[in-house]
């Protein structure tokens, strides 16, 4: 998963805006969780079960591969 | 002059030393596995098959696994993002037990008769154990008689045998890559202090899962050697994985396995082990996409980890049982494995 309007890369950490991510998006859409806060590039507390994720930023709170 | 003694084709040989007569191959058999040219791949893979169905019969075992402390490990194992000795994103984090009964529900609810809970640690500490216990109650107390396995690192003879009175069927401590070719993969312990805690496993009567991951660096006969290697444990079970770069890692940058490389390790290591358990492990869904995973089911492989890993993302576990089913391949029941 990955936000689409996001200030920052939830793979690399880096401005969505500066450089290349296509490789970062698509180890988002393969095997990873987001890593790196969208809104503010702090690195989550992420817990990878068998059926999901959940990824929690200090600032900004949780969300979780649940739909 | 003499005439140089003709090559035995290694396949020819193998079907009848691995197929006929269930002997693995050797070391350098393995090696000649291995460096078989692309043309050939699909006659190793339809070889290991039969090998497989020969000696392991028809059924797939599926197994789910969940990092119970993830993070901020002392270890230096170079192709691991849990290190806490490398820039990696990964965070500590422990699971709740709640989270845990969860987990453990979810496998089973796929149908897997495995669940193997795991922490990111050199050998557990007393905490990490009691927390594995009151886990292992909480999942019996759920109803859930899913067989657990667990992978804390490595265990002192004291911890070993808690392990087993806890209910702990099947213990997994990964060899990871040939002795040779350890020390260049991790500088923190050595392999013999996985060895041993290996054996120590084996004569508590637990069961033995010891696998690894290729793609660090060895070369071929490397790979080979440590197939031999894995052999001469005898394990129950080898979880096969392909290194998965992570960032902040030393091997962040090391190339993904190419498929073909993946399908011939597959065939190998099957021939070398012709009764062991042989796990589709982490990296498969990066090197293989979803046709070599089914290449690599009809190749040799047995069982599979479904779901996701620790910190990576697997392929949704329903994925996996519609591919075994299109295979004809049946799912081992508990029943079986008690
Ligand atoms: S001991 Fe295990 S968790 Fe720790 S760095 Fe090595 S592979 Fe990673």
């Amino acid at each position: 998963m990955s936000v689409v309007s996001a200030k920052f890369c939830q793979f690399c950490g880096k401005s969505s805006d500066e450089g290349d991510h296509a490789a970062c998006q698509r180890r988002l859409s393969m095997i990873d969780p987001p890593r790196y806060c969208a809104e503010c590039a702090r690195r989550m507390v992420v817990q990878v079960t068998p059926g999901g994720w959940t990824a929690r930023c200090s600032r900004h709170g949780e969300i979780t591969s649940a739909r | 002059m003499t005439a140089a003694p003709e090559q035995i084709d290694v396949l020819d040989a193998a079907r009848e030393q691995v197929l006929e007569r269930g002997v693995g191959l050797d070391e350098q058999q393995v090696l000649q596995v291995l460096e078989l040219p692309d043309e050939r791949i699909a006659d190793l893979l339809a070889l290991a098959h039969e090998v497989r169905e020969r000696w392991c019969g028809p059924e797939v075992e599926v197994e789910g696994i969940v990092s119970l402390k993830t993070g901020g490990c002392p270890e230096d194992c170079h192709f691991c993002s849990q290190s806490g000795q490398f820039p990696s994103p990964v965070r500590s984090a422990w699971l709740d037990i709640p989270g845990l009964v969860r987990a453990a529900r979810q496998t089973r609810d796929t149908g897997a008769t495995e669940f193997c809970i795991v922490a990111a640690v050199r050998g557990p500490d007393k905490r990490l154990l009691s927390q594995v216990r009151d886990g292992i109650k909480a999942i019996r107390a759920d109803g859930n008689d899913i067989q657990i396995a667990c992978s804390l690192g490595m265990l002192t003879q004291e911890q070993v045998d808690e392990l087993v009175e806890m209910g702990c069927h099947r213990y997994n401590h990964n060899l990871e890559t040939a002795r040779s070719h350890f020390p260049s993969v991790v500088t923190t312990h050595s392999w013999e202090e996985r060895w041993d805690t290996l054996r120590m496993v084996r004569e508590a009567g637990m069961e033995v899962c010891c696998g690894g991951i290729i793609g660090m660096g060895e070369t071929l006969a490397q790979r080979a050697e440590f197939a031999v290697q894995l052999a001469s444990l005898q394990p129950d079970e080898v979880p096969l994985n392909f290194l998965i770069p992570n960032p902040g890692t030393p091997y962040e940058n090391y190339p993904v396995v190419e498929g073909p490389d993946a399908l011939r390790a597959v065939g190998a290591f099957r021939l070398a082990l012709p009764r062991t358990i042989l796990r589709f492990a982490g990296g498969r869904e990066l090197t293989f996409g979803d046709l070599g995973a089914k290449q690599g089911m009809l190749g040799g492989i047995n069982a599979i980890i479904v779901g996701n890993y620790l910190t990576n993302l697997g392929r949704p576990a329903q994925q996996d049982l519609d591919m075994l089913t299109d295979l004809n391949m049946p799912i081992k029941a508990l029943s079986q494995t008690l």
